[in-house]
């Protein structure tokens, strides 16, 4: 799968001076972003900055009015949508399917049969920590499950670039803590590109191999702070104390 | 105990029935009392359920014609919005019809035979149906409509895995409103012209004034409603598991 270099096309995820306007709010202003291949890029901001605005953007549900988006060289809104799975706040979960076809539908919306895709989605319930749910019903699971159901339907596609909108938002901070973990690992075992939105800085210096910080409304990035790459990464150490300190000194906090 | 406190109020309702029929100054001609009911069922048992039965098969044709066309309408007035906007008015005006003036033009368009009852009970059961299923189909968050978009599906893969089995609850409200009126409707195009039903027994029950008959014919026509409300229930369980809620009957 691999093209010639020439860049920025080659990079699974590059936005080119992005700006997007609604009505009388300008929700992001000249963003620049590339993620590099198999990199994990978190976006933190305040509340109303863009971080949203800027998944869907990525993920071909918007067009954006100035500047370009590539992912894994698609340009245009359907072929982003197609290289990319984009995984809601929510886990949005159908409530008549089990865990097991939750987490086949992505594959049933490319025309995979229901069975086969059912089949394919098996042995990720064992390998992430889901084995035996797998005909739980959503109601039957705890909201760590069902994060993590959704995230298989996010996986299974196998699309290169994973775009995650505050994947642990809804949960509370000791469910979130563990979920964190689980994430690492299972980014660890499946390699992704990853665009991981959060309002959690200490979630994303814990996920990510950079962050970028996004100023309030328009959203521009106004620091782009690299995390030292030893994993896991140690949530007490001094290091990840002084990652998290420059990133909310970027936040202005 | 849910069961208890519903069967003890219709015992209490049956007394109280029993109780202001027996008072001299009601006349027999207007209401029967439960005994004189209860004799009647017993003495016509097999003339009311002939005509019953031609009822029943009234309804049940009437309910199946109006689920059918009423589901194949609210989905094609949910996938295309010119035609939403268009019919939501006529439908709305199709339940504003007064069924009674319409039941005998309907018969004399259709005949005498079991042409006008159908139409007459597609029609008024037509209206809950898809006005339930099209809220149904509408009832999808945007975000979820967006997560399926961001997947690829394609607008039937959309309608078939997401709208459709969210909406299912919807039908069946829709559906247990209908299958209470389709019963009234029935008797109306009985009314208008037929040589048999249970809404022309009681009709001819009224001018005979065979006044058990009526009440006898009556009783069998809401328990027809309620058996019918209690099918559409038992039904919704099955199919729709997850939605699962204390419900009555």
């Amino acid at each position: 799968m691999q093209t010639q270099a020439e860049a920025p096309a080659t990079e699974p995820l590059s936005l080119a001076n992005i700006t997007r306007r609604y009505r009388r709010v300008t929700a992001l202003e000249g963003v620049d972003l590339t993620v590099r291949q198999d990199e994990v890029l978190a976006v933190v901001g305040p509340s109303g900055c863009g971080k949203s605005t800027l998944l869907e953007l990525i993920a071909g549900l918007q067009e954006p009015d100035e500047g370009s988006v590539s992912v894994a060289g698609a340009t245009g809104a359907a072929a982003r949508r197609a290289a990319c799975a984009f995984m809601p706040q929510r886990d949005l979960l159908l409530p008549w399917r089990d865990a097991l076809a939750n987490a086949a539908l992505a594959l049933e919306c490319q025309g995979v049969p229901r069975a086969q895709a059912r089949r394919r989605a098996e042995p990720l319930f064992e390998r992430f920590g889901l084995a035996e749910f797998e005909h739980a019903r959503p109601a039957e699971l705890s909201g760590g499950m069902r994060q993590r159901v959704a995230f298989l339907r996010t996986l299974l596609p196998g699309r290169q670039v994973l775009l995650l909108d505050e994947p642990f938002g809804a949960l509370d901070s000791i469910t979130r803590a563990s979920m964190q973990r689980w994430l690492a690992g299972a980014l660890a075992q499946e390699p992704r590109t990853v665009l991981l939105v959060t309002h959690d800085v200490e979630e994303a210096v814990f996920l990510a191999d950079r962050v970028a910080v996004l100023s309030p409304r328009p959203g521009r990035v106004v620091a782009e702070i690299d995390v030292e790459p030893a994993r896991p990464r140690d949530v007490t150490s001094p290091e990840f104390g002084a990652v998290k300190r420059r990133a909310l000194e970027a936040l202005g906090l | 105990m849910r069961y208890a406190l519903a069967v003890g109020l219709l015992v209490l309702f049956v007394l109280a029935w029993q109780g202001v029929a027996t008072l001299h100054s009601v006349d027999d001609l207007t209401l029967a009392s439960p005994v004189e009911t209860l004799h009647a069922l017993r003495d016509d048992w097999s003339l009311l359920m002939d005509n019953a039965g031609v009822t029943l098969v009234e309804v049940l044709l009437g309910l199946a014609i109006s689920a059918a066309a009423g589901a194949g309408f609210a989905v094609a007035m949910h996938l295309f919005r010119p035609l939403r906007d268009a019919a939501y008015p006529l439908l709305v005006a199709s339940q504003a019809i007064p069924v009674v003036v319409l039941a005998p033009i309907f018969v004399l368009a259709f005949d005498y035979g079991i042409g006008p009852k159908l139409a007459i009970v597609a029609l008024i059961c037509f209206f809950p149906i898809t006005v339930n299923l099209l809220d149904g189909l509408r009832s999808v968050e945007p975000e979820l409509l967006k997560l399926m978009r961001s997947m690829g599906a394609s607008r039937l893969r959309t309608l078939w895995s997401v709208e459709l089995p969210a909406a299912l609850p919807f039908l069946f409200s829709g559906m247990k409103v209908a299958a209470t009126v389709s019963v009234i409707g029935a008797v109306f195009g009985e009314w208008a012209g037929a040589d048999e039903g249970l809404g022309r027994l009681v009709l001819l029950g009224n001018n005979q004034l065979q006044t058990p008959r009526v009440y006898a014919g009556i009783v069998l026509l809401t328990l027809m409603a309620v058996a019918l409300f209690a099918l559409v229930a038992l039904a919704e369980r099955f199919a729709c598991p997850w939605n699962r809620k204390e419900q009555p009957v």
